[in-house]
């Protein structure tokens, strides 16, 4: 069962580390911590705009929070930053069951069976909408 | 002297059951431990021979039940080696540090102190820094080892003649570190303060000889010891107890109640409001029985023997560092580690997977993951029905995980 949670191309995602870090200049920045595992995630968003620009997340947190936090970079840079409540949205279908997700959010698929893990997923897109929403 | 451990395991039911189709290997026990039948059989006599509610009652079924909670009281006050009038049943270890900081915490005064840990469970901190935030008080933290162990020797930067009680784990739910009772109550009666143990990983151990400890309140939980869930312990003495307050009003607290005037009752009466938690009372009764039953110099070795084989294991992994002593003295088996560069849960998640329950996280305890600067732990917790199948499982599952994500 656990073999299809961190299939490779999740542990290929969160291995990445793909916009880890931090920006030199955000536009905002939040973090957002789970008070349950003492999973952290720091999103720094630079925009231009209203469009995000770019994107680069600090993550202690397991590899299904890194994972999530990669394939939301992937997904959100370019894109309006109105468009991260659809880009939540999605994720929620797929952690339901109710969405096949594009691009990287398919890895997150096998997820949906672990509802104790759903929240380490979802912890990246609480933080960058918290920066978005200090911006 | 050899345990049989197949003896054992057949006691509790639950072993039986595998795991995404493998054998369960139950190691999450400083969590909450397995129930034997004969606890399970105790709880299941009061709820289909004698349920009623305790004390008042004159029916058969309410002498029963009371007979049935009071032994339950006498059964528990023998396995920690006190007086039943001393005991009482709290819903949780919890909810008794909790009573402990409302009612006796009610007697303290602005700008006393109380002297607390890093280590400490957050059940251990919260209670306390709700009544220093209510009552004006002081919390002073004891410093932890490099080893994981309270360190004893800061007492007396921390125990000043402002300190009315020391708060500690008897033993630590990350390290497995035993305390220094002794030192911890010669420094406390040098002051004239009070000592109170939060015995939750103690007591899944075997049997306790509190009066021999010198110590004034022990707090544990029934479902960490083999007992059911909601149920919890609070010893603390006779003396200390006639100058407590209440700490919860209700029913079969009282002496009398009036409008103008209402008088409590005796302890353990006295903290125990409302309709108790009987049938869980009983069944931890059985299984403070079951414990005095045991023989614990076999079973603690037995338990020191396998904590051994899995740090022997966990030394043979190069990403694996152990998070509390190295050794077998001073500790039980509550072993942490932490692998570099995966996250507990992820180790958690491929154990679950070969069958293999562990704990994986802050375990509660967030300054002692500072203290270590790091996020959390995997922690594996030994009982007496635990096997060398259920450790090698899980050095197995380890090695597995550092192969997944290396």
């Amino acid at each position: 069962m656990n073999d299809a949670l961190y299939h490779d191309r999740i542990v290929a995602l969160a291995k990445s580390r793909t916009g880890a870090g931090r920006l030199p200049a955000p536009t905002a920045s939040a973090r957002r911590d789970n008070p349950l595992c003492g999973d952290r995630v720091t999103m720094d968003v630079r925009l231009e705009e209203g469009r995000i620009a770019e994107i680069a997340h600090e993550v202690r947190g397991c590899a299904l929070c890194q994972a999530a936090a990669v394939a939301l970079r992937s997904r959100a840079q370019g894109r309006p930053a109105d468009d991260v409540p659809v880009l939540r949205q999605e994720i929620e279908d797929v952690l339901k069951g109710t969405a096949a997700g594009e691009g990287n959010f398919a890895a997150f698929t096998p997820v949906r069976a672990y509802r104790s893990r759903h929240d380490c997923v979802l912890l990246p897109f609480e933080a960058l909408q918290a920066a978005l929403n200090n911006s | 002297m050899s345990v049989d451990v197949a003896a054992i395991r057949r006691q509790f039911p639950i072993l039986n059951r595998p795991i995404n189709g493998k054998p369960l290997h139950y190691l999450d026990n400083g969590a909450s431990a397995q129930v034997p039948q004969a606890v399970l059989d105790a709880v299941h006599a009061y709820e289909t021979t004698s349920r009623a509610n305790v004390l008042r009652g004159v029916h058969a079924l309410a002498e029963a039940a009371t007979e049935a909670y009071e032994n339950a009281r006498a059964e528990v006050a023998q396995f920690l080696g006190v007086p039943a009038e001393e005991v009482m049943f709290t819903g949780g270890c919890t909810a008794a540090i909790n009573l402990v900081a409302h009612s006796y915490g009610s007697l303290l005064r602005p700008g006393d102190e109380i002297v607390l840990s890093e280590l400490e469970h957050h059940s251990n901190i919260v209670p306390w820094y709700q009544l220093a935030q209510r009552a004006g008080l002081r919390l002073r933290p004891l410093p932890v080892t490099d080893e994981g162990r309270i360190d004893v020797a800061g007492l007396p930067q921390v125990v000043t003649e402002r300190t009315r009680l020391i708060s500690l784990a008897h033993v630590s739910n990350v390290t497995g570190a035993v305390l220094d009772v002794a030192a911890v109550v010669a420094a406390a009666r040098a002051v004239g303060a009070r000592v109170m143990l939060d015995g939750a990983q103690r007591a899944p151990h075997g049997p306790l000889d509190l009066p021999g400890l010198g110590i004034d309140f022990y707090a544990f939980a029934g479902h960490k010891a083999y007992g059911p869930n909601g149920i919890g312990v609070l010893w603390a003495r006779k003396e200390l107890l006639e100058a407590m307050p209440p700490f919860m009003g209700g029913g079969s607290m009282i002496g009398n109640v009036t409008f103008e005037a209402i008088t409590w009752a005796p302890p353990p009466r006295r903290f125990e409001a409302g309709t108790p938690p009987i049938g869980p009372a009983i069944g931890l009764g059985a299984a403070c029985r079951w414990m005095m039953e045991q023989d614990w110099t076999a079973l603690g070795g037995h338990e020191m023997a396998l904590t051994q084989r899995l740090m022997d294991g966990l030394a043979e992994t190069s990403s694996a560092r152990l998070i509390g002593p190295a050794g077998l003295q001073g500790r039980l088996p509550v072993i942490s580690f932490v692998l570099d560069d995966i996250h507990p849960h992820d180790v958690a998640q491929i154990l679950d997977s070969r069958g293999v329950a562990v704990r994986a996280g802050h375990h509660c305890a967030q300054p002692l993951m500072e203290r270590f600067d790091i996020s959390g732990t995997t922690r594996a917790c030994i009982a007496p029905y635990n096997d060398t199948g259920d450790i090698d499982a899980l050095i197995d599952g380890v090695r597995e995980t550092v192969r997944r994500f290396a």
